[in-house]
């Protein structure tokens, strides 16, 4: 038979217990933020390289085109750099809306700006040498304020990007205070109180855009679709 | 704004953190007098016991309640049954008759005036030193008397509660409250080793009667009068024990709008009486009952409301967010995933995702180790999933009717 003592030995309110249980419910928090934070860096970190990829396939582009003189049109190869800057752009928006902002993600998001401006520019070039079907949109939001126009318009821009793949969107965040930025706000006097904003072809089209407005807007999207002619030969 | 909203969640859910290292900290220092007694003693001489059954309209169990007292492993003439019916209006009565005859039981009438007077009746013509009750909605098992009684060796405890478990669940909800239950073994029983038990229940509690001869008799005590007397034992030192190998089955509630009822009725006398014995919490010559059970009672009445309109603000922002995608391209576009492929950079690393995570598990671990106590197996089952899904649900909401109805001070109704 199993006799079961009920005068307890322990004294079940030591201050040591509390404390003991204090420390333990202390250190799993530490290690939760721990764990938390190194796996938010590594995501960063995986972004870094995905930026560093991006910036060398552009300085790669960059050589073509200064090459174009001597190569074929066919040869530059654009899409894979399209696609890594989309997959960027997500990647940077689920971050900010998860974990909110911080300085490396900052940081971040300017370089990805850059690029962008970058590819904006050389695309541009590239496109008008080799006669390529490609419709750019500059989009300018801001995450400063509640912008849910900016959230919509986002919405918008995603889905037209996944209708037409010739589509390429360069968001720009406008409270970024980044030169390179202010300078193309400048260019097409985008003002913060009438945001989103979108520039295509020089022209400025601000407030909220749907899908229809955008493809009556911007006629060439749809031109696009079309079967892409074979590609000029620049010797020729 | 979420900032701020993210601090308070941290800070609950360190608290409930926290509670659950307490109790497996206590289970772990504890657990070699955690044994299930296989044998009582014959030499052991038992003392005599009064049982009262208060009965308001419960004809249709009554009867399975006295036969479980009358199969008691306890010697029979160191057993009296009162059963006590407090004005019923259905043939709760009429069923009673057939005891009146039987050895050891005696049969009262009285005017409906709430279970606390016809436990009241019951005690005042009691002549045993100990006495106890139990609900007309619940079934004793053979041993537990004997198991219980054992724990009056020690002087200084007062009252000894059993463990209960949901008799014959069927529906859903009773299922949910089987796994709730056997938590609650786990749960009372490290309390009672801190002494640290804040109720004393219906289903069979068993009292020295110089509790009530000492403190008074029972009192409404906003329709919980078992946490009320608990609460009293604790402001003039009494110790309270659980005995968790002495196992006791009820009824429960079988429609979320009767359990709803009742845990209402519950999470209000809660607060109330914590409200009327305000001045023990926190003061070390109270113990456990004042340090930590009380206080954190509060914090999960506050946590659990809290958190529910936490999860309802995250649900409404994920909501909203779709609302305004559909309204951007359309269903059809907005349902298509964002993210069709795998990509891990998509999982959460979100600290409060890992908190929940860790909180859960806890939550799950407790879930097993009363399962264990309970039933003998550390076995997971499919109720505790149903378990923590409808409580994480509809248990905020009896808790923030509770605090509403103690807020604009509207009593609440027994069933």
């Amino acid at each position: 038979m199993q006799t079961q003592n009920t005068n307890t030995t322990h004294n079940p309110n030591s201050v040591a217990k509390y404390i003991i249980v204090l420390i333990i419910t202390l250190g799993i928090f530490a290690t939760v933020f721990f764990v938390s934070d190194s796996l938010t860096n590594r995501k960063l970190a995986e972004l870094n390289t995905i930026q560093n990829n991006i910036a060398t396939d552009l300085l790669s582009a960059e050589a073509q085109y200064a090459l174009l003189g001597e190569l074929d049109c066919s040869q530059v190869t654009t899409t894979v750099l399209s696609d890594q800057i989309n997959e960027l752009s997500k990647k940077i928006d689920y971050l900010e809306n998860s974990s909110g902002k911080s300085e490396e993600l900052t940081q971040l998001k300017k370089q990805y700006s850059l690029l962008e401006i970058k590819d904006y520019l050389l695309m541009k070039a590239i496109t008008k040498r080799c006669g390529q079907k490609s419709v750019f949109i500059l989009y300018f939001y801001t995450t400063s304020e509640n912008c849910s126009e900016c959230v919509k318009q986002g919405y918008v821009l995603t889905d037209l990007r996944t209708k037409y793949p010739a589509l390429r969107v360069y968001s720009f965040d406008y409270g970024l205070n980044l030169g390179a930025i202010e300078t193309l706000i400048k260019i097409y006097n985008i003002e913060d109180t009438k945001l989103p904003a979108l520039v295509s072809d020089g022209r400025v089209y601000t407030g909220f855009h749907s899908v229809g407005d955008i493809e009556k807007l911007i006629p060439k999207l749809k031109d696009t679709l079309k079967v892409v002619p074979e590609e000029k030969k620049v010797a020729e | 704004m979420e900032p701020i909203l993210n601090v308070i969640f941290y800070m609950f859910t360190f608290c409930a953190v926290y509670v659950q290292i307490f109790f497996l900290f206590t289970f772990l220092e504890r657990r070699k007098e955690i044994v299930t007694r296989l044998d009582d003693r014959p030499d052991r001489v038992y003392p005599a016991v009064t049982i009262i059954v208060p009965c308001w309209n419960e004809e249709s169990t009554i009867d399975g309640t006295v036969q479980s007292l009358l199969n008691l492993d306890y010697p029979k003439d160191k057993i009296e049954i009162y059963l006590v019916d407090d004005g019923s209006t259905d043939t709760t009565w009429q069923v009673m008759q057939k005891y009146n005859n039987t050895p050891g039981v005696q049969v009262f009438r009285k005017e409906n005036g709430g279970k606390h007077t016809a436990m009241n009746l019951g005690i005042e013509k009691a002549t045993t030193e100990y006495i106890g009750c139990l609900d007309a909605d619940s079934y004793v098992t053979p041993s537990a008397l004997k198991r219980m009684i054992p724990y009056f060796d020690n002087p200084e405890v007062m009252a000894v509660s059993p463990s209960i478990i949901v008799d014959q669940p069927k529906r859903h909800i009773e299922w949910a409250q089987k796994i709730e239950y056997q938590l609650s073994v786990y749960i009372k029983k490290m309390l009672g080793l801190m002494n640290g038990i804040h109720v004393t229940p219906g289903p069979f509690s068993i009292y020295r009667i110089a509790v009530f001869k000492n403190l008074g008799l029972y009192r409404l005590a906003h329709k919980t009068e078992d946490m009320e007397i608990a609460y009293r034992m604790h402001s003039h030192g009494y110790r309270i024990e659980q005995c968790h190998d002495a196992v006791v089955n009820t009824k429960t509630p079988p429609t979320i709008y009767k359990l709803y009822k009742q845990r209402v009725r519950w999470i209000y006398g809660f607060i109330n009486n914590t409200i009327d014995y305000r001045k023990l919490l926190f003061r070390r010559k109270y113990g456990a009952f004042a340090l930590f059970t009380v206080p954190a009672g509060i914090v999960s009445v506050f946590a659990a409301a809290y958190l529910f309109v936490f999860m309802m603000y995250s649900w409404a922002k994920i909501l909203i967010h779709k609302i305004v995608q559909i309204q951007a391209v359309g269903v059809s576009s907005a349902t298509i995933p964002v993210h069709p492929s795998f990509d891990w950079f998509y999982v959460s690393t979100h600290s409060l995702v890992f908190i929940s995570v860790i909180l859960y598990g806890f939550v799950f671990l407790s879930l097993l180790i009363g399962t264990k106590m309970a039933t003998g197996k550390f076995r997971p089952s499919f109720a505790m999933v149903w378990y923590v899904i409808i409580y994480s649900i509809i248990a905020p909401i009896w808790i923030i009717t509770a605090l509403y109805r103690t807020a604009i001070g509207r009593e609440v109704a027994w069933r």
